[in-house]
Order: structure tokens, then C-alpha cells, then sequence
């Protein structure tokens, strides 16, 4: 056993409120520049529906994630290191700008200096890629939202697999739920397996996965080898980019961007231990319904002091094996069991867990006739299909997300009981498996949701690997090309960041 | 005016050695100096549509190419000449060589107008960009061009003149440029315009051909990195 810690989230789509205040804050710290006007490293997808970039769950289509041989040896599924270099010269599954959106901005010039008109001057979509007008806006990072657009094209989602989705287009039966999503900095990533430069690594003390910006050579098989599709081709600079999990904040004992920000409080962060000798092996069990549970085996518990000796063996600090056991992430995920991997059957590994959502319940032919399975009400009667969730987050393992939606219920059913003095919830909670204790710690993670609660990060230990003194006065992000000013500066190699200068735009009336 | 003699020297004596050194150094320090411009710069992200037939084309077709100019020019006779007869051997260069290089031109060809016509491409082109695709293009047609030329001469003789050239060059001998001095001009231009695109190719895309080879070592490497702290440590950068 080799213990390694990593720094896990779990987003309580419960909670979440679709406000993408997540998505906006993220964009403006990381990727509002030239190139990447396209790109969110996190974006919010109403579902059902077909994502961003356009079917992105659909592997057969994109490749993304490992495949399973029959010998149990795992294979990115865009093919071998051979297979994948035969394909450098044009990737046969790299999705085109248009499969995510042509990024666009707006004559807002027109609006100021239109001469006097007949009608109120109209400010033109123009495209960031050529400068020039759109004729119309067809898609865009959140087409979707709140089930924008027909059921047709929406139930073409690939977790409605093995659901009766026609009912679900109705408009009595009609459900939807909000996914945040962004890099899941997986546990055997299979973007890092994809690269031909080998320009992508997890980093040892916290399991980050970040991209070589100095190594990277543009070959873009890591954007279809990610099956979450959230690695992205810069096209003004030829790299590929990602989610950083705002590691200079991580570094430093902040939560990322997207958490500090979440208004809606869903988002926690912690640390968790995991056995890093047993990946290979959980992320190639044969049965793709095995592939939750086998993941949750990697995660040890930080109580145990054989596993903090063994933690602290390898080198992980105190303070991180201490701040494992206040992990929240640790506890939802492990002791709760009300948090799950994003399509665990890409076998990525994925270490951003979500918290299925509660959903109004499916009020029957006679309305206050709640069906309930003791007294909690059944989950098969709320509103987003059980088997919908499963195929999220459990590849289709049904039993896993009862048991955490009952949970759910139960404590709702339990603070219910005792507020109204309607008795005392114990056989609730006997019924969901819970005790008093974990209840009360369900509640104060999940309902009141603290700061200091959600966001339990150990600052990193830089010290030990650089030297301090040498840093000091060093200018701190840069393209390589030593400070870095923010303004385009030509060089003897064509290093200038911008080529064109995109706003204002100049308007070509074609 | 110059003599002949003395451009002869300066286009095929000095020029190439001008050009292999720009190529060499250049490269080295733009790897050092600016790891960030180093890429391949694929613009398959902003319009697929022809690029796969296009650039799997010209890439195969070229790499054949290659390949086959450093074979045939550089193998020494000891490991060519129990096999092949002089004409055999030029026989076999034309055949390979003239259908690779027709793959690689009609691929070239089909990306030049992909990045000339289309607005998305077109815009987002540094004029390297365009110059190269232009240059590569004349250098395959004239390459080309040199294969009905070589039917004229079957013997091996005009063939044995350039590999004299070539492996002078590649072994120093100042003397080689001499031979040059017969050659008809179609070959010089092409054997001018080859070392010119080695002299440009550091301030271009062109480096990613090093990388290209670079890559091969993904076929030796295990799937996952993990990288320690200690080892991504980098000097620290001041302006």
C-alpha cells in the first residue's frame, strides 16, 4: 500500500440553484483571453440534455476514458500509444469549435454611432474567430438552460439509457437538475495517458492535474482522451488547457474559485487518502457496476492510525493527515455514502463526487397519496428517475443511489419529527441505516453548511521543495518567456500571445 | 559580376552550412528560450472538414519522402551496391519517390486552399504560416518536376553526381559544391530551396518535426505521470 492525498470535491446538487455564478467567476479569473473565449473550465448543464461540448457523455462518438480488454488490461479508448500516434496528424475524434460554440461578442459600437434610423439599431452578433458577423447564434456553453430547447433534441441525453424517456417529455412528467461540472482530476486519468509529449501529470501532494504549458506541443489527443471533455485546445496559443483546480489558492489553504463563490453553499473540499498501489486494479474490475464501489475501496480511513503511520511512511504531512480526518469530502463520500463519481464507467477514476439531487415527489391520481416505504417516502416516486441518476454517477448501479436519496429523506423525516414534537425520528433513522450522530453531522454539513465546514484544505508544503530565497522577487505567472506583462511582445520565434487585436472589433461588412 | 564558380560555392558550398547551423542553433535556443512558442499549432480545432484527408495525406506522403532522400542519398555504397544496379537504384527512387510526393502535394494542396480559403483558417494564419505551406508546395513540385527529368537519364550517372553532393556536404568536404556545377537547374533550385526552408524552419511551425520524433518515446512510457514537487521545481524567472 502506498497512501497518497489528494485534494477531493463533492458538489450537493441538492442544493444547487443553476445561478453559474461558479462558471463566471471561473472564466474571469482563467480563461477570459484570446483562444479561450470558448472554454469553461467550469460550466453548469441543465439536465436532460445533450451537454456542452454537444453529446459529450456519448463515448462511442468521442472516445474519451479507458477501455477494458478482455485480458482485464485497461486501454485509453481512442487506442494504444501506437493507435494514438498514427492519429497525430489529424484526430479523428477532436470535436470542432462549433461542437462546444463559435464564440461570439456583440457590435455594441453600432449602438453608440448608428446614424438616426428608421427602427432601433441593432447591435450584430460578431464572431471572435474571424471578426466578422454571424449571421445567427446556433448554440452556446448553456443552450439548454432550464430545458431550453425540444425534448427531441434534449432526450437524446445519454443517461435517459434504459428509462422510458417518452413520459419524461410531458410536460406533468417533466424533471431536470443542474450539473456543475469541471476537471474531475481523476485517479488514473486518461488524459495524461493520451499525451504524446507527456506534458500531463498529477502532482504528488495533492493529486492536481495540471498540463505542462512549456511541454505541450498542441498534438490535442488529451482532448478527446478526456471523456469529460474538459480539456481544451487554445487556438491562438496551439496548447491545451484545463482546469487548474486554482492550485496557486489551493497552495495557499483557499478553496477554489468556483467554491468560494458558490452561492448556493454546494461545494466542499477535502482531503482524502487514498491507496495508490490499488488504481490500476479498481479501475479495471470487470463489472462497470462494481467501478463505485471498487473506487470507494481506494479511500483509507485517516482514524485509523495504522493508515495515518503508513500515511505519514510515504510522506504525507501532518497537517494533511490531520486535516483528513475533519475532511468533509471524506465523510460524505466514505462514511455517509451520499456522494458519487461522475460516470465512473470511463474508469477515470474521477475525484470531483457529486450529491444526487432530491426532487419534488410525483404526486399521484389522488393528490396528498404519497407512496412511502415505512416512513420515508419512496424515492421511486420522486421526480428525476432513479435509473437517470444511476446512469450518472453509478453506472447504472440502482441500490447505491436509493440508499443515499433514503438518507437524504431521512433526515428531512427526522428534523421533521422533532420540530413539530411529531415523535422522536429514531425509527427513521433505524430504517435509513443511521445514527444520531451522523444525522446531526448530515445536518450541519448539508443544511447549515459552514465555511469552515465545507472548506477543510491544508496549506501545501512549497518550503520543502524550492528554495524560498530564490523566489524571492521572482515574477509569479508567465508564459515562459520571463515576466510577463500581460501585453503581446513579438519575439524572434513568433512567441506574440495575440495576433490580432480582437475588441474593438473592426466590423467587415461581407 | 561573380563568376559562376563563385555562386556555385556560395548557393551549395556555404548556403547549406549557413542554413543546417540556423537549424540547429536556432532550434536549441528557441527549445530553451521559448518552450511556450514550441508546438505544432493545429488548426484542426477551428475547421475540420478537409484537414484529416489533407493533412494525413501530406504528412504520410512527405514522411515517406524523407526518409527516402536520406536513404538514398546517404546509404553508403557498401550497404546499396550489392543489391541494386546504379539504374535500378534511380529506378526505385523515382517510383517510391514520385508516388509519395504526389500523396504529399495532393494533401499540401488540399490544405493551402483550406488555409487560404477558409475565413477561420485564413485570419487566424501568422504569414509564416502561409509562407511555409507555399514553400513546402513549390519544394514538392519541383521535386516532383525531377522525376520525368531522371527519365531522361536512366544510366545513374546524374543520380550518383547528387549523392556525391549530399554526402559531401554531410562530411565536410569543401569540394562538393564543385560537382553542382553541371546539375540542371531544376535540381538546384530544389536542393537551394530545401536547405532554405531548414534556414527558416526554427522561426516557424516547422520545429514541431522535432517533436514529431520526440514522440515516439510515448510508445516506451508508462500511461500515468506523477510528479513530485521537488521535480517540477524550475528556476525561478525575473524579466
Amino acid at each position: 500500500m502506498k497512501i497518497r492525498a489528494q485534494i477531493a470535491m463533492v458538489l450537493n446538487l441538492d442544493k444547487c440553484i443553476g445561478c453559474h455564478t461558479c462558471s463566471v467567476t471561473c472564466k474571469n479569473v482563467w480563461t477570459s483571453r484570446q483562444g479561450m473565449e470558448y472554454a469553461w473550465f467550469n460550466n453548469v448543464e441543465t439536465k436532460p440534455g445533450i451537454g456542452y461540448p454537444k453529446d459529450w457523455e456519448n463515448q462511442d462518438r468521442w472516445r474519451g476514458g479507458w477501455q477494458r480488454r478482455k485480458s482485464g488490461q485497461l486501454v485509453p479508448r481512442q487506442g494504444g500509444r501506437l493507435a494514438i500516434l498514427t492519429k497525430i496528424f489529424a484526430n479523428p475524434h477532436l470535436p470542432e469549435i462549433d461542437d462546444y460554440y463559435e464564440p461570439f461578442t456583440f457590435d455594441y459600437e453600432h449602438l453608440q454611432k448608428a446614424p438616426e434610423l428608421p427602427t432601433t439599431p441593432v447591435a450584430r452578433p460578431l464572431s471572435l474567430i474571424t471578426g466578422r458577423p454571424m449571421d445567427k447564434i446556433e448554440w452556446g456553453p448553456n443552450w439548454e438552460e432550464i430545458l431550453g430547447g425540444e425534448f427531441a433534441r434534449r432526450s437524446q441525453d445519454y443517461n435517459f439509457e434504459a428509462v422510458q424517456k417518452d413520459i419524461y417529455g410531458q410536460f406533468e412528467n417533466t424533471f431536470m437538475m443542474y450539473l456543475p461540472r469541471l476537471c474531475e482530476h481523476c485517479l488514473n486519468p486518461s488524459c495524461v495517458a493520451s499525451c504524446p509529449s507527456g506534458s500531463i501529470y498529477k502532482r504528488e501532494e495533492d493529486g492536481i492535474v495540471l498540463i505542462d504549458q512549456d511541454k505541450c506541443r498542441g498534438w490535442r489527443m488529451c482532448v478527446s482522451g478526456c471523456p469529460y471533455k474538459k480539456i481544451y485546445y487554445n487556438w491562438t496559443s496551439g496548447k491545451a488547457e484545463k482546469c487548474i483546480f486554482c492550485y496557486p489558492r489551493i497552495e495557499a489553504g483557499q478553496p477554489t474559485v468556483c467554491s468560494e463563490t458558490c452561492v448556493g453553499r454546494i461545494r466542499y473540499l477535502g482531503v482524502l487518502l487514498y491507496d495508490a498501489d490499488g488504481i490500476e486494479r479498481a479501475a479495471a474490475v470487470e463489472d462497470e457496476k462494481d467501478l463505485y464501489q471498487a473506487q470507494l475501496g481506494l479511500f483509507k480511513d485517516p482514524n485509523d492510525p495504522a493508515i495515518a503511520a503508513q500515511a505519514r511512511a510515504d510522506g504525507v504531512p501532518e497537517a494533511w493527515i490531520e486535516a483528513a480526518k475533519r475532511s468533509p469530502t471524506y465523510k460524505m463520500a466514505v462514511e455517509w455514502k451520499i456522494a458519487f463519481p461522475l460516470h465512473p464507467e470511463y474508469r477515470t477514476l474521477p475525484m470531483v463526487w457529486y450529491v444526487p439531487p432530491l426532487s419534488p415527489i410525483q404526486s399521484h391520481a389522488n393528490a396528498g397519496a404519497i407512496d412511502s416505504v415505512g416512513e420515508i417516502p419512496d424515492v421511486r416516486s420522486l421526480r428525476i428517475p432513479v435509473r437517470y441518476l444511476a446512469n450518472l454517477l453509478t453506472a447504472g448501479a440502482e441500490a447505491p443511489i436509493v440508499s443515499a436519496l433514503e438518507r437524504m429523506l431521512a433526515m428531512r423525516v427526522y428534523f421533521r419529527q422533532r420540530q413539530l414534537r411529531d415523535g422522536d425520528g429514531l425509527g427513521v433513522l433505524a430504517q435509513a441505516g443511521l445514527t444520531v450522530a451522523q444525522v446531526e453531522d448530515m445536518h450541519r454539513y448539508l443544511s447549515i453548511a459552514n465555511y469552515e465546514d465545507r472548506f477543510v484544505i491544508p496549506t501545501s508544503h512549497r518550503e520543502q521543495a524550492e528554495d524560498a530565497y530564490g523566489l524571492k522577487g521572482a515574477c509569479g505567472f508567465t508564459f515562459g518567456n520571463g515576466c510577463d506583462s500581460g501585453a503581446p511582445r513579438p519575439t524572434l520565434f513568433g512567441g506574440k500571445m495575440g495576433r490580432r487585436k480582437v475588441i474593438p472589433i473592426r466590423l467587415v461588412d461581407t | 559580376m561573380p563568376s559562376a564558380a563563385y555562386v556555385n560555392t556560395l548557393l551549395f558550398g556555404v548556403y547549406p552550412y549557413i542554413c543546417l547551423t540556423v537549424l540547429l542553433v536556432g532550434s536549441l535556443i528557441r527549445y530553451d528560450r521559448e518552450p511556450y512558442t514550441w508546438k505544432s499549432d493545429s488548426s484542426q480545432m477551428l475547421r475540420t472538414g478537409q484537414l484529416r484527408l489533407g493533412s494525413n495525406l501530406f504528412h504520410v506522403g512527405v514522411l515517406v519522402v524523407i526518409v527516402g532522400h536520406f536513404a538514398g542519398f546517404l546509404a553508403p555504397h557498401w550497404a546499396v551496391d550489392p543489391f541494386l544496379t546504379p539504374t535500378t537504384h534511380q529506378l526505385l527512387a523515382m517510383v517510391v519517390g514520385g508516388i509519395a510526393g504526389l500523396i504529399a502535394i495532393i494533401g499540401l494542396s488540399i490544405l493551402m486552399v483550406r488555409r487560404l480559403a477558409d475565413p477561420r483558417i485564413r485570419l487566424n494564419s501568422r504569414k509564416w504560416d502561409i509562407v511555409v505551406v507555399l514553400m513546402l508546395w513549390l519544394q514538392l513540385a519541383l521535386g516532383l518536376l525531377t522525376v520525368p527529368l531522371s527519365a531522361f537519364h536512366m544510366d545513374g550517372a546524374l543520380f550518383e553526381t547528387l549523392t556525391t553532393y549530399v554526402k559531401g556536404v554531410v562530411t565536410f568536404n569543401g569540394a562538393a559544391a564543385a560537382v553542382m556545377a553541371s546539375v540542371p537547374l531544376t535540381y538546384k533550385l530544389h536542393i537551394f530551396l530545401g536547405f532554405t526552408i531548414f534556414l527558416i524552419s526554427p522561426f516557424t511551425r516547422m520545429i514541431h518535426i522535432w517533436s514529431g520524433a520526440g514522440a515516439l518515446a510515448y510508445l516506451f512510457r508508462p500511461y500515468q505521470i506523477v510528479r513530485a514537487p521537488q521535480s517540477r521545481a524550475k528556476e525561478p524567472v525575473r524579466s
